[in-house]
């Protein structure tokens, strides 16, 4: 049953136009919602379920949303929702043991992808640090997001695509203020000493010093 | 009443705030006015807001037509 068919003549032209909006906008997010679902989950198949099944849940529930302005950040807090809650059952199905709580063992929190790269007593070789984000390719950072645990990657994703406020991650994860900082700033550390792994990996970086950017391999 | 000038390393330990906007409006004039004198500082914070740049845009993919067409049945 779509959302219109339980109201009366009046509500049903302001439900109409409801869908009709909602529609539009779908079709123009499209990419960012798979964008993110596949960010979240890592799997194209299980993306493809979060943002159908949160298109559907927004669907059902359209008439709850007051003000059509706010759909885009509605919809992608829906996607979220629908991504953890599915994730939760799943993993209950499948009895494997996932937290959202886990921390990781990693005495390297700090790690900065500038103070690796930055050479300010070399100006005159240029701006390394510039050069190596010109560099990398989408499917480096693709791949460094990809590699990150989940509690991590989740907090990254609302953050840095999404631009959540700290506070609204954690309402929609239900965790302490604290605890959405401190995996935000673990999560920004893997994520820069993975790129910068990457970046020696593929003959961006020198072997001893950060400042030699050179052409991939 | 003027307030002191932060130092390097108390704007770099609240860089990613700042570049959130999850401080409040006073911290973010302040890290705002030091990154104006500071030009390492100012580097940093060009480097995280471009690296931020680049990831943000890994939340956008080409969606494939199977996830279209049953939106768009499911909107129908």
């Amino acid at each position: 049953m779509t959302p219109v068919e339980s109201k009366q003549p009046g509500q049903a032209s302001a439900a109409n136009e409801s869908q009709r909006v909602f529609r539009e906008h779908v079709e123009l997010l499209m990419d960012r919602l798979y964008g993110t679902a596949l960010r979240l989950t890592r799997n194209p198949d299980e993306a493809e379920d979060v943002v159908g099944e949160a298109v559907a849940s927004a669907w059902q529930r359209l008439d709850q949303l007051n003000d059509l302005s706010h759909l885009d950040g509605w919809l992608f807090r829906i996607l979220h929702n629908t991504f953890i809650s599915l994730r939760r059952r799943r993993y209950c199905r499948e009895d494997k043991e996932v937290s959202f709580d886990q921390e990781m063992e990693d005495d390297d929190t700090r790690f900065s992808l500038f103070e690796h790269l930055h050479q300010p007593f070399l100006l005159w070789v240029g701006r390394p640090e510039k050069e190596f984000i010109n560099r990398l390719l989408e499917a480096d950072l693709r791949k460094a997001v990809d590699h990150l645990p989940d509690p991590f990657r989740i907090v990254v994703v609302m953050v840095e695509i999404q631009g959540y406020t700290y506070e609204e991650v954690a309402a929609i994860l239900d965790l302490p203020l604290g605890t959405v900082r401190s995996r935000l700033n673990r999560a920004r550390s893997l994520l820069q000493k993975s790129l910068w792994q990457q970046g020696r990996d593929a003959g961006l970086i020198g072997t001893n010093t950060g400042f030699r950017v050179g052409d991939r391999r | 009443m003027n307030t002191p000038e932060l130092s390097c390393e108390e704007v770099i330990e609240r860089l990613f705030e700042f570049l959130d906007r999850e401080l409040d409006d006073v911290s973010q004039e302040e890290i705002d006015r030091h990154l104006k004198r500071c030009y390492d500082c100012f580097s940093r914070a060009e480097f995280e807001r471009r690296l931020r740049e680049r990831i943000a845009a890994t939340g956008s993919q080409k969606a494939p037509e199977r996830l279209k067409k049953r939106i768009r049945e499911l909107t129908e």
